[in-house]
């Protein structure tokens, strides 16, 4: 079965440049700014959009992240809303990539099948599920490929050789790997160690691999996206929309041009990489 | 739906870590390679008597073991029914249970050559426990406390400082344990590669559950034997408060296959079950957080609800998996006290029996004046007063001072 995330990156392979992919929280500050913001991505230059699932204890993402998922919970937002966040996205783009991404627990008592069923007809394309290792499969990776969605697994620095067949072995669409040991928004990433464990996932598999954690720049994009087939920035984005709200934490006429804009600036510099082979 | 009996309500969990649908490794990838590793070193260690050796010897000198079973005479007369019995977890080293799984996984941190050591912790004890036994090792301690705790826990705060801790205050989310465990949980993905994760309850990813219960049930084994000499038979009831439910399922966990045992968990009602509480079984279902799959307090949206209770130690919107499982399959009965119920029974406790105790037994207390009462002279009922209430002196004292103004 053939996802647009699979369409989306032989498109890329054939044109020879990495991914630009990005990530920011459904729902922040507000459901409506939030499908301006995921409509004026494409046209800003993103390849590939995350779309994080609002969580009250996301475990693995840092304050920039954290401080995004509450706002969006703030303003009302759950899972199904975020579901409707992508079928509105999806009236105007048939084309881009969407991968949501987040949390296992609203997504277990939403109900697994009715929400693979759902997100699959709302137009969403794969997950990325922070805390479900490949030791959870039956939970929710093989429903989702029998359903027609890429199940993206991250991939780590503590990830060694041993365990990398079984962490690529139920994983599609593309390989997301982290590209330090910590949380979203922590520490940047150094170029050089990550060309070296891009190159150690490319041994054991044909699937694109995208690095993200720690890339905030245009420049350490380039860095990044020249030893990968993507690069993955989430906390920079998610900073800018943040410093675009008002007191209140509320949208102001700057917000989606804000996060445009980053994108815009993001983009040129991922396009500005030379491309890795496939 | 009935659930089938197993054979035997101790051979869990399962090679996967679960109890039921309950338990699991729910954790980032970046965690699992380390949850294995730990999994092996702990397998090893059971199987290694030097282990065991090393272990029996700080029992006994350093916590101070074994912890007296102490039959407690006037509460019984006052209540009028059972014999009541306190198993004195309160007299160990660090004034809780919490030092004897902490002596455990120390060890085990020590045969991992990991040489800093990380902690939540709601009331402290838990924090303090680990303070202790690293600046005994001469271990790096970082233990994170939810802000809120740390101001209504200010004693313990002190204490683990003295012991050479950094503790970090938790500013996110509602500032209590389950925040203290979420930013325990990032520090982990950050440094796993010289950290030890110390979790001081029957929760988190497996093989946490299960190593905590282990080194918890030394109470458990313990009163079997201390019962069987005093009245040469088993008790007919325990009763221990939870929160994520370390004390209890040490007490009851060497009791589960026998049958004639009553066994009573007790969660914190808080306000009261309608209101703001902690009690996940009596207003929880199950989902997934920190780890493993178990009861939890949560909105129809899967969000995590806040907890509240007057407890630090028990204001967690979990409970361990063991005990979602115990409770699905009726081996064990889950009551709840609440707030006022607790600081009533902390006040009797400490009036009738000379024994301070910390607010989370308190909470066990609270269900014996209720369950006692109607249960025959000749019934033993066992009570884990789990922790001793020096720490929550200035929290009560302000509430009770409050109270008669």
């Amino acid at each position: 079965m053939t996802t647009r995330i699979d369409t989306r990156f032989a498109e890329l392979a054939e044109q020879g440049r990495s991914a630009f992919v990005t990530f920011l929280m459904a729902g922040d500050p507000d459901p409506a700014t939030s499908l301006e913001i995921i409509k004026a991505l494409p046209k800003s230059g993103a390849d590939v959009i995350e779309i994080g699932m609002p969580f009250t204890d996301p475990m693995a993402d840092g304050p920039s992240i954290q401080a995004a998922g509450l706002r969006a919970l703030k303003a009302g937002m759950t899972l199904k809303k975020t579901l409707d966040l992508v079928r509105g996205f999806r009236k105007d783009d048939d084309a881009t990539p969407i991968v949501l991404m987040g949390y296992y627990n609203p997504i277990y008592i939403y109900g697994v099948d009715k929400f693979l069923g759902d997100a699959k007809s709302a137009g969403v394309d794969g997950l990325i599920i922070v805390d479900l290792p490949p030791e959870e499969d039956d939970e929710l990776c093989l429903p989702a490929m029998k359903a027609g969605l890429n199940f993206i697994r991250l991939a780590t620095p503590t990830t060694d050789d041993k365990r990398l067949p079984a962490v690529l072995a139920n994983t599609s669409g593309f390989v997301y790997y982290v590209s330090i040991t910590g949380i979203t928004g922590a520490a940047a990433a150094d170029s050089s160690a990550v060309s070296e464990a891009v190159a150690r996932i490319k041994r054991h598999t044909k699937l694109p691999v995208c690095v993200g954690f720690g890339i905030r720049t245009p420049e350490t994009a380039r860095a990044i996206a020249s030893h990968a087939n993507g690069a993955v920035v989430g906390t920079a984005l998610v900073d800018a929309l943040r410093n675009s709200l008002d007191a209140e934490g509320r949208a102001t006429g700057k917000t989606v041009s804000a996060v445009a804009e980053l994108t815009a600036a993001l983009a040129q510099g991922v396009k500005g990489a030379r491309a890795v082979a496939e | 739906m009935t659930i089938a009996k197993p054979n035997s309500y101790r051979s869990g969990p399962d090679e996967r870590g679960h109890f039921g649908i309950f338990g699991g490794r729910f954790v980032a990838e970046t965690l699992m390679p380390l949850i294995l590793d730990l999994e092996k070193a702990y397998t090893a260690a059971k199987a290694d008597p030097a282990f065991q050796a090393e272990m029996n010897g700080y029992l006994k000198d350093y916590v101070g073991r074994p912890s007296p079973l102490y039959f407690a005479e006037r509460l019984t007369e006052h209540l009028g029914g059972a014999k009541i019995y306190l198993k004195r977890e309160e007299l160990n080293h660090t004034g809780s249970h919490k030092v004897n799984n902490v002596l455990g996984q120390i060890m085990l941190a020590r045969r991992m050559g990991k040489k800093r050591i990380i902690a939540e912790t709601g009331a402290g004890q838990h924090g303090v426990a680990t303070a202790t036994l690293c600046a005994r090792f001469g271990l790096e301690c970082v233990v994170y406390m939810g802000a809120v705790d740390v101001e209504r826990q200010q004693p313990n705060v002190i204490r683990m400082e003295m012991l050479g801790a950094k503790v970090f205050p938790v500013q996110s989310g509602t500032r209590t344990l389950k925040d203290a465990m979420n930013e325990a949980l990032r520090d982990w993905v950050t440094n796993v590669h010289n950290t030890f994760y110390c979790i001081g309850t029957v929760a988190g990813p497996h093989p946490y559950p299960t190593l905590v219960r282990d080194f918890q049930s030394i109470i458990g084994n313990e009163t079997k034997a201390q019962v069987q000499e005093v009245e040469g038979r088993l008790p007919d009831s325990l009763v221990a408060c939870i929160g994520g439910g370390s004390n209890a399922m040490g007490l009851f966990h060497p009791f589960l296959d026998d049958p004639s045992v009553e066994i009573f968990g007790v969660e914190a009602a808080g306000h009261g079950l309608t209101q703001l509480h902690a009690a996940s079984i009596a207003g929880g279902r199950p989902g997934v957080l920190h780890g493993n799959r178990t009861y939890l307090l949560m909105d129809a949206d899967g969000q995590i609800q806040d907890a509240h209770s007057i407890s630090a130690g028990l204001d967690y919107p979990g409970i361990g998996p063991e005990h979602s499982w115990l409770h699905e399959i009726g081996r064990v009965n889950y009551l709840s006290a609440t707030d006022d119920e607790a600081l009533a029974a902390f006040q009797l406790l400490s009036r009738l029996e000379g024994i301070i105790p910390a607010l989370e037994p308190a909470h066990a207390i609270a269900k014996v004046m209720e369950l006692a009462p109607k249960r025959p002279r000749d019934h033993l009922m066992v009570v884990n007063l789990s922790g001793r209430g020096d720490k929550d002196v200035p929290q009560v004292g302000d509430i009770l001072r409050g109270k008669s103004k």
